[in-house]
């Protein structure tokens, strides 16, 4: 089973696609090292724009790109793309630009470089643009999928990517469909709903369930808009108990989108997972999955406990 | 084909003077809109309009058109009305502005208007969307120009500098900037509010060309926009000093005329004072 950090799949699928996407152009703000855009500049560095630590104008340059045809990329950390929302707002999602907003180094999981560096709230305020589609993918054929979905998509797109390496939880047939959540693997006890970094966590989490006696269904939800609301409705009058579980924070999110559907009729509780609005911190990648409990232990016992108590 | 653009001064003050008047009226008639800086830049958007900018009002998304932002998106009125007036709608349209409906907002949105190129109204944005369009257009070997209307308290925002910096980087030539330098904005005075002198100083230090005008002499205008065409390796600042509500006389550099709507009774005054120069 492969491992790779999803910031790595959408730099290698993007330095791919540029061969038969020669409108596509990449834009990156002194991180492209870290975004992985740098394989993109290596290969085509005439279509590689180095903005420097100006995330804000980055943003609106690559709207004025889109509006001239071109198709950007422009990448940075999550923190920092969702800190310049009103260009975001304003240039990009207003004007209908069709740039795609790659941020990466979501969530606690980015481990030793603390809070400040950690895109905890991005989903949330993207999630809020009309016509912003929004995607965070699980694995790197998920990633790659995603990259090139973004690519041939006219309209903003914001992808949210992690720094550490994830689990492959798609086999080598799958294939990405935006807006459609993916079951992967089923259960009449309760869902748990998850996104990103926090899938393949979700997927083990199951099995330490089975053990406990809870048979636990597992959706991946990588796109977080247009939400499939569909699939939540569905699970919910199927196995009754929702727990969503994601590296961001529990407001805003993939929690706050399920809590919409629920308030909406769908019949179930939910209990929703995550940053429980509070800073993250310094320490590995590991030790913040296992402080905020969004691992395959801390899941698992979290859904126990919720199930206890729904049957109580 | 191309709209067929004049030398005429006495035909760009014209336009500019029915720029004027369209502004207020169109103000007036909504009851709330921004006639100080409309009033300000509107012999700049004559000249690019009527005489500069390379432009087909029957195909307004032409591949091969040069592009205006109008960055300080408050004073859209008087790109609205050198719109009408160069055939892009019809001129009543114009009294729409701000009204249910309209496609005239009261900030650009060029998803509701195709001869708009880009949203604006959240200051500061403008120049950078303008700046990756000449990116864009240097990329395609592209003969078409970028040009991009500034405030002088738009530039308290960060990104225009941001902008100043990446522009003069990349080198993009094809981009001018205008700066609408009416030292006037809503709270007061802009070299009390957050004053920005020295001005050329601070744009020659960011590699740009600067050319200092008047922006309300026509000829210096031109000769400016044709110094900027001519100029190689850097992008162009033309620093247009002007007045806050130039052509009407109780508006004239009194800044509380930022973002007020004149009366009917001052509509009527202001377009009599116009009317008669």
């Amino acid at each position: 089973m492969a491992s790779v950090a999803s910031r790595q799949s959408f730099g290698l699928a993007l330095a791919e696609l540029g061969e038969s996407h020669p409108n596509i152009v990449v834009c990156d703000a002194d991180l492209s090292k870290s975004t992985m855009s740098c394989h993109f500049a290596e290969k085509f560095p005439e279509r590689f724009f180095e903005f420097g630590i100006s995330e804000a104008n980055m943003l609106g340059a690559g709207a004025g790109m889109a509006l001239t045809g071109k198709v950007p990329f422009v990448c940075s950390f999550a923190c920092f793309i969702s800190g310049r929302f009103d260009t975001i707002r304003i240039s990009i999602a207003y004007s209908r630009a069709n740039v795609k907003i790659v941020g990466t180094h979501a969530g606690v999981g980015i481990g030793e470089d603390g809070h400040s560096q950690m895109g905890l709230e991005d989903l949330g305020l993207m999630r809020s643009l009309p016509g912003m589609v929004v995607i965070q993918p699980a694995d790197d054929i998920e990633t790659r999928q995603a990259v090139k979905f973004a690519a041939e998509h006219q309209g903003p797109v914001y992808l949210r990517l992690t720094r550490q390496k994830l689990d492959d939880v798609n086999d080598s047939s799958y294939e990405f469909q935006v807006g459609k959540g993916v079951t992967l693997a089923d259960g009449s006890g309760l869902t748990l709903i998850a996104t990103g970094g926090t899938v393949a966590h979700a997927l083990k989490a199951k099995g330490l369930l089975a053990a406990r006696g809870v048979d636990a269904r597992v959706v991946n939800i990588h796109t977080i808009k247009p939400f499939d609301a569909e699939l939540i409705a569905k699970c919910a009058r199927e196995t009754g108990l929702l727990m969503t579980v994601e590296d961001h924070s529990i407001i805003g999110g993939l929690g706050s989108a399920v809590a919409e559907v629920i308030a909406e009729g769908a019949p179930a509780k939910l209990k929703r997972w995550g940053v429980l609005d509070v800073f993250g911190e310094s320490g590995t990648p590991e030790d913040m999955y296992r402080a905020h409990k969004i691992d395959a232990e801390g899941i698992a016992e979290t859904a126990e406990q919720f199930v206890a108590n729904a049957q109580g | 084909m191309a709209y067929p653009l004049t030398r005429d001064i006495d035909v760009l003050k014209k336009h500019a003077n029915q720029i004027r008047i369209h502004s207020l009226k169109m103000i007036a008639k909504a009851k709330s809109g921004h006639p100080g800086g409309s009033l300000s830049i509107a012999d700049i958007c004559s000249a690019l309009m009527f005489g500069v900018m390379r432009h087909d009002p029957r195909t307004p998304r032409w591949a091969d058109r040069d592009r205006f932002i109008m960055s300080k998106g408050h004073c859209v009125p008087a790109w609205y009305s050198a719109l009408a007036q160069a055939g892009y709608f019809p001129e009543e349209e114009l009294m729409t502005l701000r009204e249910f409906g309209s496609r005239l907002q009261g900030h650009p949105d060029c998803a509701k208007l195709d001869c708009i190129e880009a949203a604006s109204g959240s200051l500061g944005q403008g120049m950078s969307i303008a700046l990756g369009m000449a990116m864009a257009g240097k990329m395609d070997n592209a003969d078409w120009r970028v040009y991009c209307a500034i405030g002088d308290g738009e530039s308290q925002e960060g990104q225009i500098w941001e902008a100043a910096l990446a522009a003069g980087k990349f080198g993009v030539d094809n981009l001018t900037v205008v700066l609408d330098n009416n030292n006037g904005q809503i709270d007061g005075y802009v070299n009390e509010v957050m004053p920005l002198d020295p001005i050329d100083a601070k744009w020659r230090s960011f590699n740009w060309h600067v050319i200092a005008i008047n922006g309300h002499d026509m000829e210096q205008i031109l000769a400016a926009f044709d110094e900027a065409k001519q100029t190689k390796g850097r992008p162009t600042l033309i620093w247009a000093k002007t007045i806050k509500g130039q052509g009407v006389s109780f508006m004239a550099n009194n800044y509380t005329w930022h973002g007020k709507a004149p009366t009917a009774e001052q509509c009527e005054a202001a377009v009599k004072e116009l009317s008669a120069a």
